[in-house]
C-alpha cells in the first residue's frame, strides 16, 4: 500500500491514473457513454464539423467520431490490456518456475526464451499475423506468443534476487512447502517488480497494435479502432486533415498516461530513483530491461 | 580475444539453425493448405481436389517434413527462396532490392539516431536536473508517446503538401530520405538518448571520476573518460537497435511508399504469399543474430571483463 501512498503524492501520476481509469470505464460501458451508434452511416452528414449533437464531427461516412473513439477504446486499450495480462501471467509462471527451482527446468526455459528473443519481436508478430491471417484476435495472439519470453526472463531475475534472501532460505530450512513459500513470501515482494515491468510495456503495445490496424492488418472495417480510424482518415488527408486529429490525440493521451504511470510506479517503488546522485550502481539486469522494454516501440 | 570470437560465432550457428527450423514450422502451421493458397493466389476459378494434389506434387509438398525442411534450408543458403505464389517471380528478385532499400533507410536513420542520442544524452547528463535536461526529457516523452504513422502523416501534410518542400512519398532523390529519417529518429532517439544519459550519470558517480577530480585532472579530460566508458553501453544498445529499426520500419515505409521490405511484407501478408513472408522472417532474424554477435564481439574488445563470460 506504500505504492499508492507514494503515487498519490505525485501529481502527474494521479492525473495519469485518473485518465486511465476514466478511459477503461468509458470503454467498458461504451454503449452507455457513446451518444450514437458508432457504425451508423449518415451520408448527409459527411465530413460535418463538430456540433452539439456530434461533438467531434463526422467522418467520411457521416459516422459519429466521438462514438467511434469511445467504442475504439475496446480494441485499442482494453484488449491490449487483456493480451498483456495473459503474457505477463505466462511469463510469471515460467519465471517463478525457473527462478525458484533453478536447475534443468531453468536451463530449458531460458534456452527457449533465448530463441524467442533472438527473433525481432515486430517481425515475429508480422509473421504470425501473416500465417494466421489478418484480424485483431490474431494480432493479440501474436503479441502473447512474442512477449511472454521477455516477461519470463525479467521476472526470473527478480525472483532469483529474492529467493537468495535469508528469510526465504530460513523458510526452506524449516520445511515449508515450496508452493507456500512462493505464494506467501515471493509473490508479494516480486509483485511490485512485475507491476513496473508490465506497465512499462503497455504504451509501446498500444502504439504497435494501433500501428498494425493502421496498416489494415488488425481489426477489420466497419469496427472502430483508433489506428483504423487514422487509416481511414489518411485517405482523405489532403482535403480533410482535421480527421486525423481526434484518434491521434486519443492515442497520445492514453499512451503518455501509461508511460507517466509506469515511470511514477518505478519511483514510487524505489524512491532512491528520485535523486540519481545517490543511486547505487545498477548493472546489467536493469539495462537489458530498459533496452528491450521499448524494443519495438513503433 | 580470438577464442572469444570463435566461441561467440559458434554459439550463433545452432541459434540460426533453430531459427530457420522455427520459421519453416511456422509457415507449415498455417490453417490453410499452401497448395490451395497458391491456386487462390493465381486466380484459378475452380479449385478441385485433383488440382490441389497436382500443385502439391509440383511444389514438392508431398514429401516428408524433414526432407522438405532440409531442401528448403539448402536452397535458402543459396538465396533461392522459391517463387512468389502471386506473381510467380523468384522471391529473391523481389526481396533483394527491397532489402537494400530498407537497409539504406535504416542505415541513414541509425547514423542520425546514434549521433542525436549521444549528443542529447551527454548534454542532459552533464546538465542533470537543469532546465535543458528537463525540457529535452519532457519533449522526448511526448514524442515517444506519439504513433509514428500519425507523426508522419502530420509531417507530410505540413511539409510536403502545405509548403511543398519535400516529396510526399517514393524514393527518388536524397530529398525523399529526409522525412522518413526524421520520423524514425524522433521515434527512437527519445528512447536511446535516455540510455546514454543513464549510463553517463551512473559513470559520473564512479570512484575513478572522484579520483580524477582529486588528482586535479581538468574537467574536460574527465568527461572524455566518462564518455569512453558510457559509450560501451551505448554500443551494445545500438548494435541491437539497428536490426530492430530494420524490422520495424514497416509502418513508415507504408506511409512514405518506400519500396522496401516493410511494404513488400505487408503486401505479402494481405495476399498470403507465404514464400515471401518466410524469406522476410528468415532474413531479418539472421540479420538480428548477426548484429547481436557483432555487437557482443565489439563489446568484448572494448571491455576485457566480458570476455570470460562465455
Amino acid at each position: 500500500m506504500r505504492i499508492f501512498k507514494n503515487l498519490s503524492k505525485d501529481k502527474l501520476a494521479t492525473i495519469s491514473v485518473t485518465v486511465i481509469v476514466v478511459t477503461i470505464i468509458v470503454g467498458l460501458f461504451a454503449p452507455f457513454f457513446a451518444p450514437h451508434d458508432p457504425n451508423q452511416v449518415n451520408m448527409s452528414l459527411r465530413y460535418a464539423s463538430s456540433s452539439w449533437e456530434y461533438l467531434l464531427g463526422n467522418d467520411h461516412l457521416g459516422r459519429c467520431i466521438l462514438s467511434r473513439i469511445i467504442y475504439g477504446i475496446r480494441p485499442s486499450v482494453l484488449w491490449v490490456l487483456v493480451a498483456l495480462f495473459i503474457s505477463v501471467l505466462i511469463g510469471a509462471v515460467l519465471g517463478f518456475l525457473s527462478g525458484y527451482f533453478r536447475g534443468k527446468v531453468d536451463a530449458f526455459i531460458m534456452r527457449v526464451c533465448d530463441i524467442m528473443l533472438s527473433f525481432p519481436g515486430y517481425v515475429m508478430t508480422l509473421a504470425i499475423v501473416g500465417i494466421l491471417g489478418v484480424g485483431l484476435g490474431n494480432i493479440l495472439i501474436a503479441f502473447i506468443l512474442v512477449k511472454w519470453a521477455w516477461f519470463a526472463r525479467v521476472i526470473r531475475t527478480s525472483v532469483m534476487q529474492y529467493s537468495e534472501l535469508e528469510y526465504v532460505k530460513f523458510s526452506k530450512a524449516s520445511g515449508i512447502s515450496d508452493l507456500k513459500i512462493i505464494y506467501k513470501h515471493l509473490v508479494p515482494v516480486t509483485f511490485s517488480d512485475i507491476a513496473v515491468i508490465s506497465s512499462s510495456s503497455i504504451g509501446s503495445m498500444i502504439l504497435q497494435i494501433s500501428g498494425f490496424s493502421f496498416l489494415g492488418l488488425g481489426i477489420q472495417a466497419p469496427n472502430a479502432e483508433w489506428g483504423m480510424m487514422l487509416n481511414e482518415a489518411r485517405e482523405v488527408m489532403f482535403t480533410r486533415p482535421e480527421l486525423m486529429l481526434a484518434p491521434g490525440l486519443a492515442i497520445v493521451i492514453v499512451v503518455s498516461a501509461f508511460n507517466f504511470l509506469s515511470d511514477a510506479l518505478q519511483v514510487a517503488l524505489d524512491p532512491k530513483l528520485l535523486n540519481s546522485k545517490k543511486r547505487p550502481q545498477q548493472k546489467s539486469p536493469t539495462t537489458t530491461v530498459k533496452i528491450q522494454k521499448k524494443e519495438v516501440a513503433h | 580475444m580470438g577464442r572469444y570470437i570463435i566461441n561467440r560465432v559458434f554459439i550463433s550457428i545452432p541459434l540460426l539453425l533453430i531459427i530457420s527450423l522455427l520459421t519453416f514450422v511456422l509457415i507449415n502451421l498455417s490453417p490453410l493448405d499452401p497448395a490451395e493458397v497458391v491456386l487462390q493466389a493465381q486466380g484459378v476459378p475452380k479449385i478441385t481436389d485433383e488440382l490441389i494434389a497436382q500443385t502439391k506434387e509440383e511444389l514438392g509438398m508431398d514429401q516428408p517434413f524433414i526432407l522438405r525442411y532440409f531442401d528448403w534450408l539448402v536452397a535458402s543458403l543459396q538465396l533461392d527462396f522459391g517463387d512468389s505464389y502471386v506473381t510467380g517471380k523468384p522471391v529473391w528478385s523481389l526481396i533483394g532490392p527491397a532489402f537494400l532499400n530498407t537497409f539504406k533507410l535504416t542505415f541513414v536513420s541509425s547514423v542520425v539516431i546514434i549521433v542525436m542520442s549521444i549528443l542529447l544524452g551527454v548534454i542532459c547528463a552533464l546538465k542533470e536536473g537543469k532546465i535543458v535536461d528537463k525540457s529535452v526529457r519532457g519533449v522526448s516523452f511526448f514524442l515517444t508517446a506519439m504513433p509514428s504513422y500519425w507523426l508522419a502523416s502530420i509531417m507530410i501534410w505540413y511539409v510536403s503538401v502545405k509548403f511543398d518542400l519535400l516529396p510526399t512519398s517514393g524514393m527518388d532523390s536524397y530529398k525523399s530520405y529526409i522525412l522518413p529519417v526524421i520520423v524514425i529518429t524522433i521515434s527512437y532517439a527519445g528512447i536511446y538518448f535516455r540510455n546514454v544519459r543513464t549510463s553517463m550519470i551512473s559513470n559520473l558517480n564512479e570512484d575513478y571520476v572522484l579520483y580524477g577530480r582529486a588528482c586535479g585532472l581538468p574537467e574536460k579530460k574527465i568527461t572524455v573518460h566518462i564518455l569512453r566508458n558510457s559509450l560501451q553501453v551505448a554500443i551494445s544498445i545500438f548494435g541491437m537497435a539497428i536490426p530492430i529499426i530494420l524490422g520495424s520500419t514497416v509502418v513508415i515505409e507504408n506511409i512514405f511508399a518506400w519500396p522496401g521490405l516493410g511494404s513488400l511484407s505487408v503486401k505479402a501478408i494481405l495476399s498470403r504469399d507465404f514464400p515471401i513472408i518466410q524469406a522476410y522472417v528468415l532474413i531479418l532474424a539472421a540479420v538480428f543474430v548477426l548484429f547481436n554477435t557483432v555487437s557482443d564481439i565489439v563489446n568484448a574488445a572494448m571491455n576485457p571483463k566480458i570476455r570470460n563470460d562465455l
